[in-house]
């Protein structure tokens, strides 16, 4: 089991610009910042978690609740665009009922839009957890997460 | 010295100061947004900008800092085209409810758009959804009309310290919020109203609650009560177009009987009993040794945050309840006992400089038997609504005194407007309870300067006592540090949330002018120096109370009405 | 024994190659070097391409799966994971260099394939459709019959000088690097030139950034090199947040090395003792690799204290970015290193007096720091002869959009679009027409036809209103839509403003529902008549001159070089939508207009239960049609008609 106290033993508590590295650590642990993370964070390195969260906030990165167990992300770089992945993406929000940055209800599925991926020869990309979906069409939208709920039926 | 060009003219700056302080000096305003007096420039708002000979851009004046001869067009076409469009900007997606905003005609905003001759809406922009934050007892936030300017977030971090709002987000989503973006009664705001004071628009106001005052008023059962605090009647005088700072506390005693209230007390006379309980209760912990320095309580904001933020020193501070609770206290007790009306048909209502009291009377600690002490708080802004709304015309009105029981004060009971003044008064009941002597000099100057903090030590008999007085919740802080780390000179210590003391509370009509405040100070200090009653212990209304009800300071009933305990807060910090 | 680890050369590279100041190596040293260098080899060697791209085509376990198949087949060979060469839209690749013979480069190669091909080529057998080239080496005997990489027009039209390692060398092997020429320089550097050595020829060889700006590095670093100081920092910025640019990830995840020589050469010219580079978290790869780099130089003593004795210290730590597109820009970035939110500051003071924790700060783009290792070894005439007038050298891209190959492409300056993307790129695949190339992403432009034989460079690029950028080229064709185009860089910009200033934060906000509204149905005849839609555009143009002008940071200023360059090259694209109501490409979907094929319509009344507006009527099993007036173009019946009975226009 990951500790925030042990997370934060590795930094010195005088420097701020520790805050960054110490939060992606947490999340890298514990998938995303809680309260409570917060909250130790800004008793060791003396910063409201005020600030903390506002800080938090502003990067991409950092998340405040937990991922879906199939976490879903889609390539939006400008290639991946011009191969109207858009579709796909519409398609996803639909048959999920999420928007980005959010997790559907039951905590399956959670869907995050991505800068380029680095797949631009193969768009529209997307990964659900580690596995690569390259050159995505509507069709396999529900397939995919069919799949996916399949798994989970058994 | 360095001359530089502005529309064709040669002014003089000095090297190394802003351009916009160049201008200013020189008589020339171009218009602001996020700039604060006395803070670091952010160039956030981009509206000082201004056209530079040889720079492709415009050129933010209140950061750009002059190295070199410049030649500066502050009102070129491309200059005022820009300005505009940006107000446009902040005008495209404003919730247009002008008439209806608590900041109708005195938003800068609106200033803005009148100054750059904003006529139509040539940019519509999908309105903001945000909901109006009321969850506060003190403070109401509606983001809709917030323009980002990050003002408040400023003056909350770095005079309060206290940092309960900061931006979240970015681009489009950018907004202010609290910590995990809660709803401000969750959040660590002390309602100190310092952050109302600086919003340049209806974004945070104070909480308002008129309505269930007016069914009071014309509820014949109900008699209701005003008390008044010594810094509102200094404050207001401006609005009603008299002279800035003058003391209109008999004019607004006849205002408020007038709207219909049933009794006017003047909170000063409160002010004198906290004095004389703070006194002897510094008495009593020198003489038995209890936690010292003894640390005032009569700023509901600070103890909010040492109950969040100084929890360890909590039993350092006194624990006299306010002048508004003590007065609010002996109203429902006392003055119903001897009227023979029962306390449950009374309204307390005060009206303070302040929006930290607002959250103070509802307080659980601040009930007695389950009635609570005041039952209304409404600051100095609001008496301005409702003298308005009754349609009292007050420049045509006679001077009143407040009413009987509580209708005299000491200057001393005044000069707790001001920071310092309650050490001020303290100090002088404190040298005759403890020397049986009057103190040979009332005035003590060195309380008065305009420092961050103020210390003074005074010798009785062969005892020498350290007081020191702190406003702004950075310089208490700092005080607060030394004292932790072993700093044991100090026997008192007078703490008050908003700088410079209730004169500048965050109930108070707005002004961006040092002058007023200096003019409500003037009048505090005028008063201390032409009256004679000095002393809060010679009040003779109050020496009347304690006979007739309390017995003396400190005792067992003095006690359960006057005095209180606080305890840990669970916030997020 | 399948794999044969290399041993351990410590300290012949230090000793014979690093310290050795002679240009000639003896007979021993040079054979040793063909080893490392494998121009000869005693066994075969397999390497694989692992990298972003290739990964993404979901061959993460490829060099495993090659090795098992080896130890299978009792095969002794040694397998090497190597980096990019840029040509993505081929990944994976593998080559296999049987002893003697030249190096043979397979392509598509999966992870369902590789065997088969594997066990082709060592049966003498070459799997057709999967070879692509082989590598021309004299030493080498050649295959019969099949092209050299450098006659593939992907390759043959580009320069690759700071590329020249990338998908050869072993990353992770830092003798490999010293062996093909690296760290010498370096080494030269801090034993015999100045720090004004070094800014000078850097100074003169007229080398400008690559991070967008295009400022020239060498006058840059003189003003830090003279700002006296206790503390002075070099930053990396490998942010690269322009969502259609690859290049520098792949670069680094091909040459780690490389990167780190340029930035220590860099670090000593201005006197740092301390660089960090800055590089997004979810580059895991390319932070992996580059640790690793940084691990092994520490070990060959090549970074840490008193380097090689030298009396040069420098210390290089990672700082991985949390994701926002601002931080890119010098003084966000620096800002967000120290802890806060990313926002930029107003400059001055600019970094290279004050920046990061207040002291001198240079911050350097990664391929301008690249540059610096050859240009230091060659002289700055030599850069100065390649090039245009005022854009010396040359300059990597990354291609990517409509076009035949997908990649990662160096070109010397001055080179024209249309040679990128027709000889070098392949040109727009399925004989679609060519519409428009974007470059510079978020904060550049889109060009038409008619700019196409615009020449890459700092000047000729501003002059049509685009920027070299971040030098993402994204090429579209005829089913491109550009307000669509606009309407995506618009949402990228109002999402990652740092939300500081009115004119961006509000600005962008603004013109992207300007776009939207173009591109969208008329709800009803208040709202977006033609009229209001039109107004919009007015003011679009206004608000992006005010934006541009009053912005306080590059992403401000440059947020409406995508409108102003569109409406000013494909002003003909808003016409359309604004006036006919129209997207020809048929991209913006909620312009196209329905209507109901009566022969194919059964009257099963499914559209009519669907359309979320009620504009569709009829009886069952009777045809039924669309009121165009209550129709909002939002597709549903489109979808949801079983008999295929609804046309989109
Ligand atoms: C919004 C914005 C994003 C930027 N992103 C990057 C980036 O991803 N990588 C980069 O090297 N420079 C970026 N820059 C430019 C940097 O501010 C800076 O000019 C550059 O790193 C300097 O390096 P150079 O002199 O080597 O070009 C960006 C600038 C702006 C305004
Ligand atoms: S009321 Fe005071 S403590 Fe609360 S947010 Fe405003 S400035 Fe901060
Ligand atoms: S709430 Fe008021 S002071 Fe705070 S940022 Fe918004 S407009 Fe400015
Ligand atoms: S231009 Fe945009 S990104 Fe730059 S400081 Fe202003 S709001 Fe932030
Ligand atoms: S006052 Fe200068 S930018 Fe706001």
């Amino acid at each position: 089991m990951p500790d925030i106290d042990s997370i934060l033993e590795k930094y010195s508590y005088t420097q701020h610009d520790n805050l960054i590295p110490i939060l992606q650590e947490i999340q890298d642990d514990f998938g995303y910042l809680s309260k409570e993370a917060l909250v130790k964070v800004g008793d060791y390195l003396k910063i409201p978690t005020g600030k903390i969260y506002g800080l938090a906030t502003f990067y991409s990165q950092f998340r405040f609740e937990p991922k879906g167990k199939y976490h879903i992300r889609i390539c939006n770089g400008t290639s991946c665009h011009i191969n109207s992945n858009f579709i796909i993406l519409k398609e996803l929000k639909k048959k999920l009922g999420i928007n980005d940055g959010e997790v559907t209800k039951n905590g399956l599925f959670s869907l995050e839009e991505t800068e380029c991926m680095s797949g631009c020869g193969f768009g529209p990309v997307m990964m659900v957890n580690e596995k690569v979906y390259t050159r995505l069409t509507l069709e396999k939208v529900p397939e995919i997460i069919h799949f996916y709920l399949q798994i989970e039926n058994e | 010295m360095i001359t530089i060009e502005v529309n064709n003219q040669q002014i003089q700056a000095k090297k190394g100061e802003t351009i916009l302080e160049a201008l200013n000096r020189n008589g020339i305003n171009v218009p602001t947004l996020c700039r604060m007096e006395g803070f670091s420039p952010t160039g956030a708002c981009r509206l000082c900008v201004v056209e530079v000979e040889g720079k492709s851009g415009l050129i933010p004046s209140c950061s750009f800092p002059i190295d070199e001869p410049l030649k500066i067009k502050t009102h070129s076409p491309r200059v005022i085209r820009s300005r505009k469009m940006l107000v446009e900007l902040l005008l495209s997606n404003h919730p247009d409810d002008c008439l209806y905003c608590v900041r109708n005609g005195n938003c800068e905003l609106q200033d803005l758009a009148e100054e750059l001759n904003v006529r139509e809406r040539r940019i519509a922009g999908n309105k903001s959804k945000a909901s109006i934050d009321q969850s506060s007892p003190g403070i109401v936030r509606d983001p809709a009309k917030c323009v980002l300017c990050g003002r408040c977030v400023r003056i909350c971090e770095e005079v309060q310290e206290v940092s309960t709002f900061d931006f979240i987000k970015r681009g489009n989503k950018t907004s202010i919020a609290t910590s995990m973006n809660k709803d401000l009664n969750f959040s660590n705001c002390i309602h100190c109203g310092q952050c109302i004071m600086v919003c340049p628009t209806g974004a945070l106001h104070e909480k308002t609650n008129f309505d269930v005052l007016l069914e009071m008023l014309n509820n014949p059962d109900i008699k209701v009560i005003a008390q008044f605090s010594p810094s509102v009647t200094v404050s207001i005088a401006e609005e009603l177009g008299i002279r800035s700072g003058k003391d209109i506390s008999g004019l607004i005693i006849n205002a408020l009987h007038k709207i219909g209230f049933y009794k006017v007390f003047d909170t000063a006379f409160a002010s004198d009993m906290l004095i004389y309980e703070q006194a002897a209760e510094l008495v009593d912990r020198i003489k038995y040794k209890g936690n010292l320095p003894l640390i005032s309580s009569c700023c509901p904001g600070w103890i909010k945050y040492m109950e969040q933020s100084h929890v360890d020193l909590m039993e350092n501070v006194s624990t006299c309840k306010s002048p508004q609770q003590m007065m609010g206290s002996m109203i429902k007790s006392f003055y119903a006992q001897q009227e023979t009306i029962s306390s449950e048909k009374i309204f307390s209502v005060s009206f303070m400089s302040c929006t930290a009291k607002k959250f103070e009377a509802q307080r659980e600690e601040m009930t007695h038997k389950g009635i609570s002490d005041i039952d209304l708080v409404l600051t100095s802004r609001e008496l301005l609504k409702l003298i308005k709304l009754y349609g009292i015309d007050v420049q045509l009105l006679d001077e009143e005194i407040a009413d009987n029981p509580f209708n005299t004060r000491s200057s001393a009971g005044k000069l707790v407007a001001a920071s310092g003044g309650i050490a001020e008064g303290l100090i002088r009941t404190f040298y005759f309870l403890s020397s049986k002597n009057e103190i040979p000099d009332y005035k003590i100057t060195k309380l008065r300067s305009s420092k961050d903090r103020r210390e003074i030590f005074i010798d009785i008999d062969d005892s020498r006592i350290g007081v020191a007085v702190v406003s702004g919740l950075k310089h208490a802080n700092k005080l607060l540090e030394e004292i932790r780390n072993g700093r044991d000179d100090l026997h008192y210590v007078e703490i008050m949330a908003c700088p410079g003391g209730c004169i500048n509370g965050g109930g108070q009509p707005f002004c961006n002018d040092d002058k007023i405040l200096k003019a409500r100070l003037k009048t505090i200090y005028d008063i201390d120096e032409k009256e004679g009653l000095k002393v809060a212990h010679k009040n003779p209304n109050l020496i009347q109370l304690y006979e007739k009800f309390l017995g003396e300071p400190l005792s067992v009933k003095a006690n359960s009405y006057l005095h209180t305990k606080y305890s840990k807060r669970d916030v997020l910090l | 024994m399948a794999e044969i680890t290399n041993q351990n050369n410590k300290d012949f590279i230090i000793n014979s190659i690093l310290l050795n100041d002679s240009e000639n190596y003896t007979k021993d040293i040079l054979d040793k070097l063909s080893f490392i260098k494998r121009d000869k080899v005693t066994f075969p060697v397999i390497t694989v391409s692992q990298n972003s791209c290739s990964i993404i085509t979901g061959t993460q376990n490829l060099t495993q799966i090659i090795k098992d198949y080896l130890v299978e087949r009792d095969i002794k060979a040694h397998v090497i994971e190597v980096g990019s060469l840029g040509i993505c839209s081929v990944e994976t690749l593998i080559s296999v260099q049987l002893p003697g013979k030249t190096k043979l480069l397979y392509k598509d190669v999966s992870e369902e394939n590789v065997i088969a091909i594997l066990d082709g080529n060592f049966n003498n057998y070459i799997a057709e459709e999967n070879v692509f080239c082989q590598f021309r080496n004299t030493m080498h005997e050649p295959y019969e019959n099949l092209p050299y990489l450098d006659e593939i027009s992907f390759f043959s039209n580009q320069q690759r000088i700071i590329l020249k390692n990338c998908g050869i060398i072993d990353p992770g092997s830092i003798d490999e690097y010293i062996a093909f020429g690296g760290y010498k320089t370096f080494v030269k550097a801090i034993r015999h030139y100045t720090h004004e050595d070094v800014c000078n020829i850097v100074d003169e060889s007229n080398l400008r950034g690559r991070g967008g700006e295009g400022y020239f590095t060498g006058k840059k670093w003189k003003i830090a090199l003279n700002t006296p100081a206790e503390q002075k920092y070099l930053i990396c910025n490998a942010g690269e947040s322009d969502p259609g640019a690859f290049m520098e990830r792949l670069l680094i995840e091909s040459d780690p090395h490389k990167v780190v020589e340029g930035i220590a050469i860099s670090a000593y010219a201005i006197g740092a003792k301390k660089a960090l580079i800055y590089i997004e978290w979810e580059y895991d790869l390319a932070i992996k690799r580059l640790s690793n780099a940084i691990q092994q130089a520490k070990e060959y003593g090549l970074i840490g204290h008193d380097i090689l004795k030298s009396g040069y210290s420098l210390d290089i730590i990672i700082k991985k970015g949390a994701g926002a597109y601002v931080c890119g820009e010098e003084t966000a970035l620096i800002a967000s290193i120290e802890g806060k939110r990313g926002r930029p500051h107003s400059k001055p003071p600019y970094p290279a007096t004050k920046g990061l924790f207040g002291q001198p700060t240079i911050v350097n783009n990664v391929e301008t720091l690249v540059n610096i290792p050859i240009i230091i070894e060659k002289g700055a005439n030599w850069f100065n002869s390649i090039g245009t007038a005022n854009s010396k050298g040359t300059k990597v891209f990354s291609v990517s959009g409509k076009v035949e190959f997908v990649g990662m492409v160096e070109v010397v300056m001055g080179t024209k679009i249309r040679d990128i993307i027709y000889r070098i790129a392949g040109g727009i695949p399925k004989n679609k027409r060519f519409k428009a190339v974007h470059i510079g992403g978020p904060s550049g432009g889109t060009l038409g036809e008619e700019h196409i034989d615009t020449l890459v460079d700092y000047d000729s690029v501003i002059l049509t209103g685009a920027s070299l950028g971040s030098a993402g080229m994204v090429v579209l064709d005829e089913d491109n839509c550009i307000i669509d185009t606009v309407k995506y860089f618009m949402n990228f910009l109002q999402k990652e403003s740092c939300g500081i200033c009115i004119p961006c934060r509000e600005g962008t906000r603004r013109m992207y529902e300007i776009l939207e509204n173009i591109s969208k149905r008329p709800k009803d005849d208040f709202g977006h008549t033609t009229l209001q839609r039109f107004k919009g555009v007015m003011q679009l143009e206004n608000l992006a001159e005010v934006i541009k002008d009053t912005s306080m940071c590059g992403l401000g200023k440059k947020a409406a070089n995508p409108v102003l360059t569109t409406l000013k090259w494909f002003r003909d694209e808003y016409e359309e939508h604004i006036f006919e109501r129209n997207c020809s490409a048929g991209v913006c979907q909620e312009l196209r207009t329905f209507e109901i094929n009566v022969e194919a319509c059964t009257g099963c009344t499914l559209c009519a239960k669907k359309c979320p507006t009620g504009a569709i009527f009829g009886t069952p099993k009777n045809t039924h049609f669309i009121v165009q007036d209550k129709c909002i173009g939002c597709g549903i019946c489109y979808e949801t008609c079983k008999f295929s009975a609804i046309i989109s226009k």
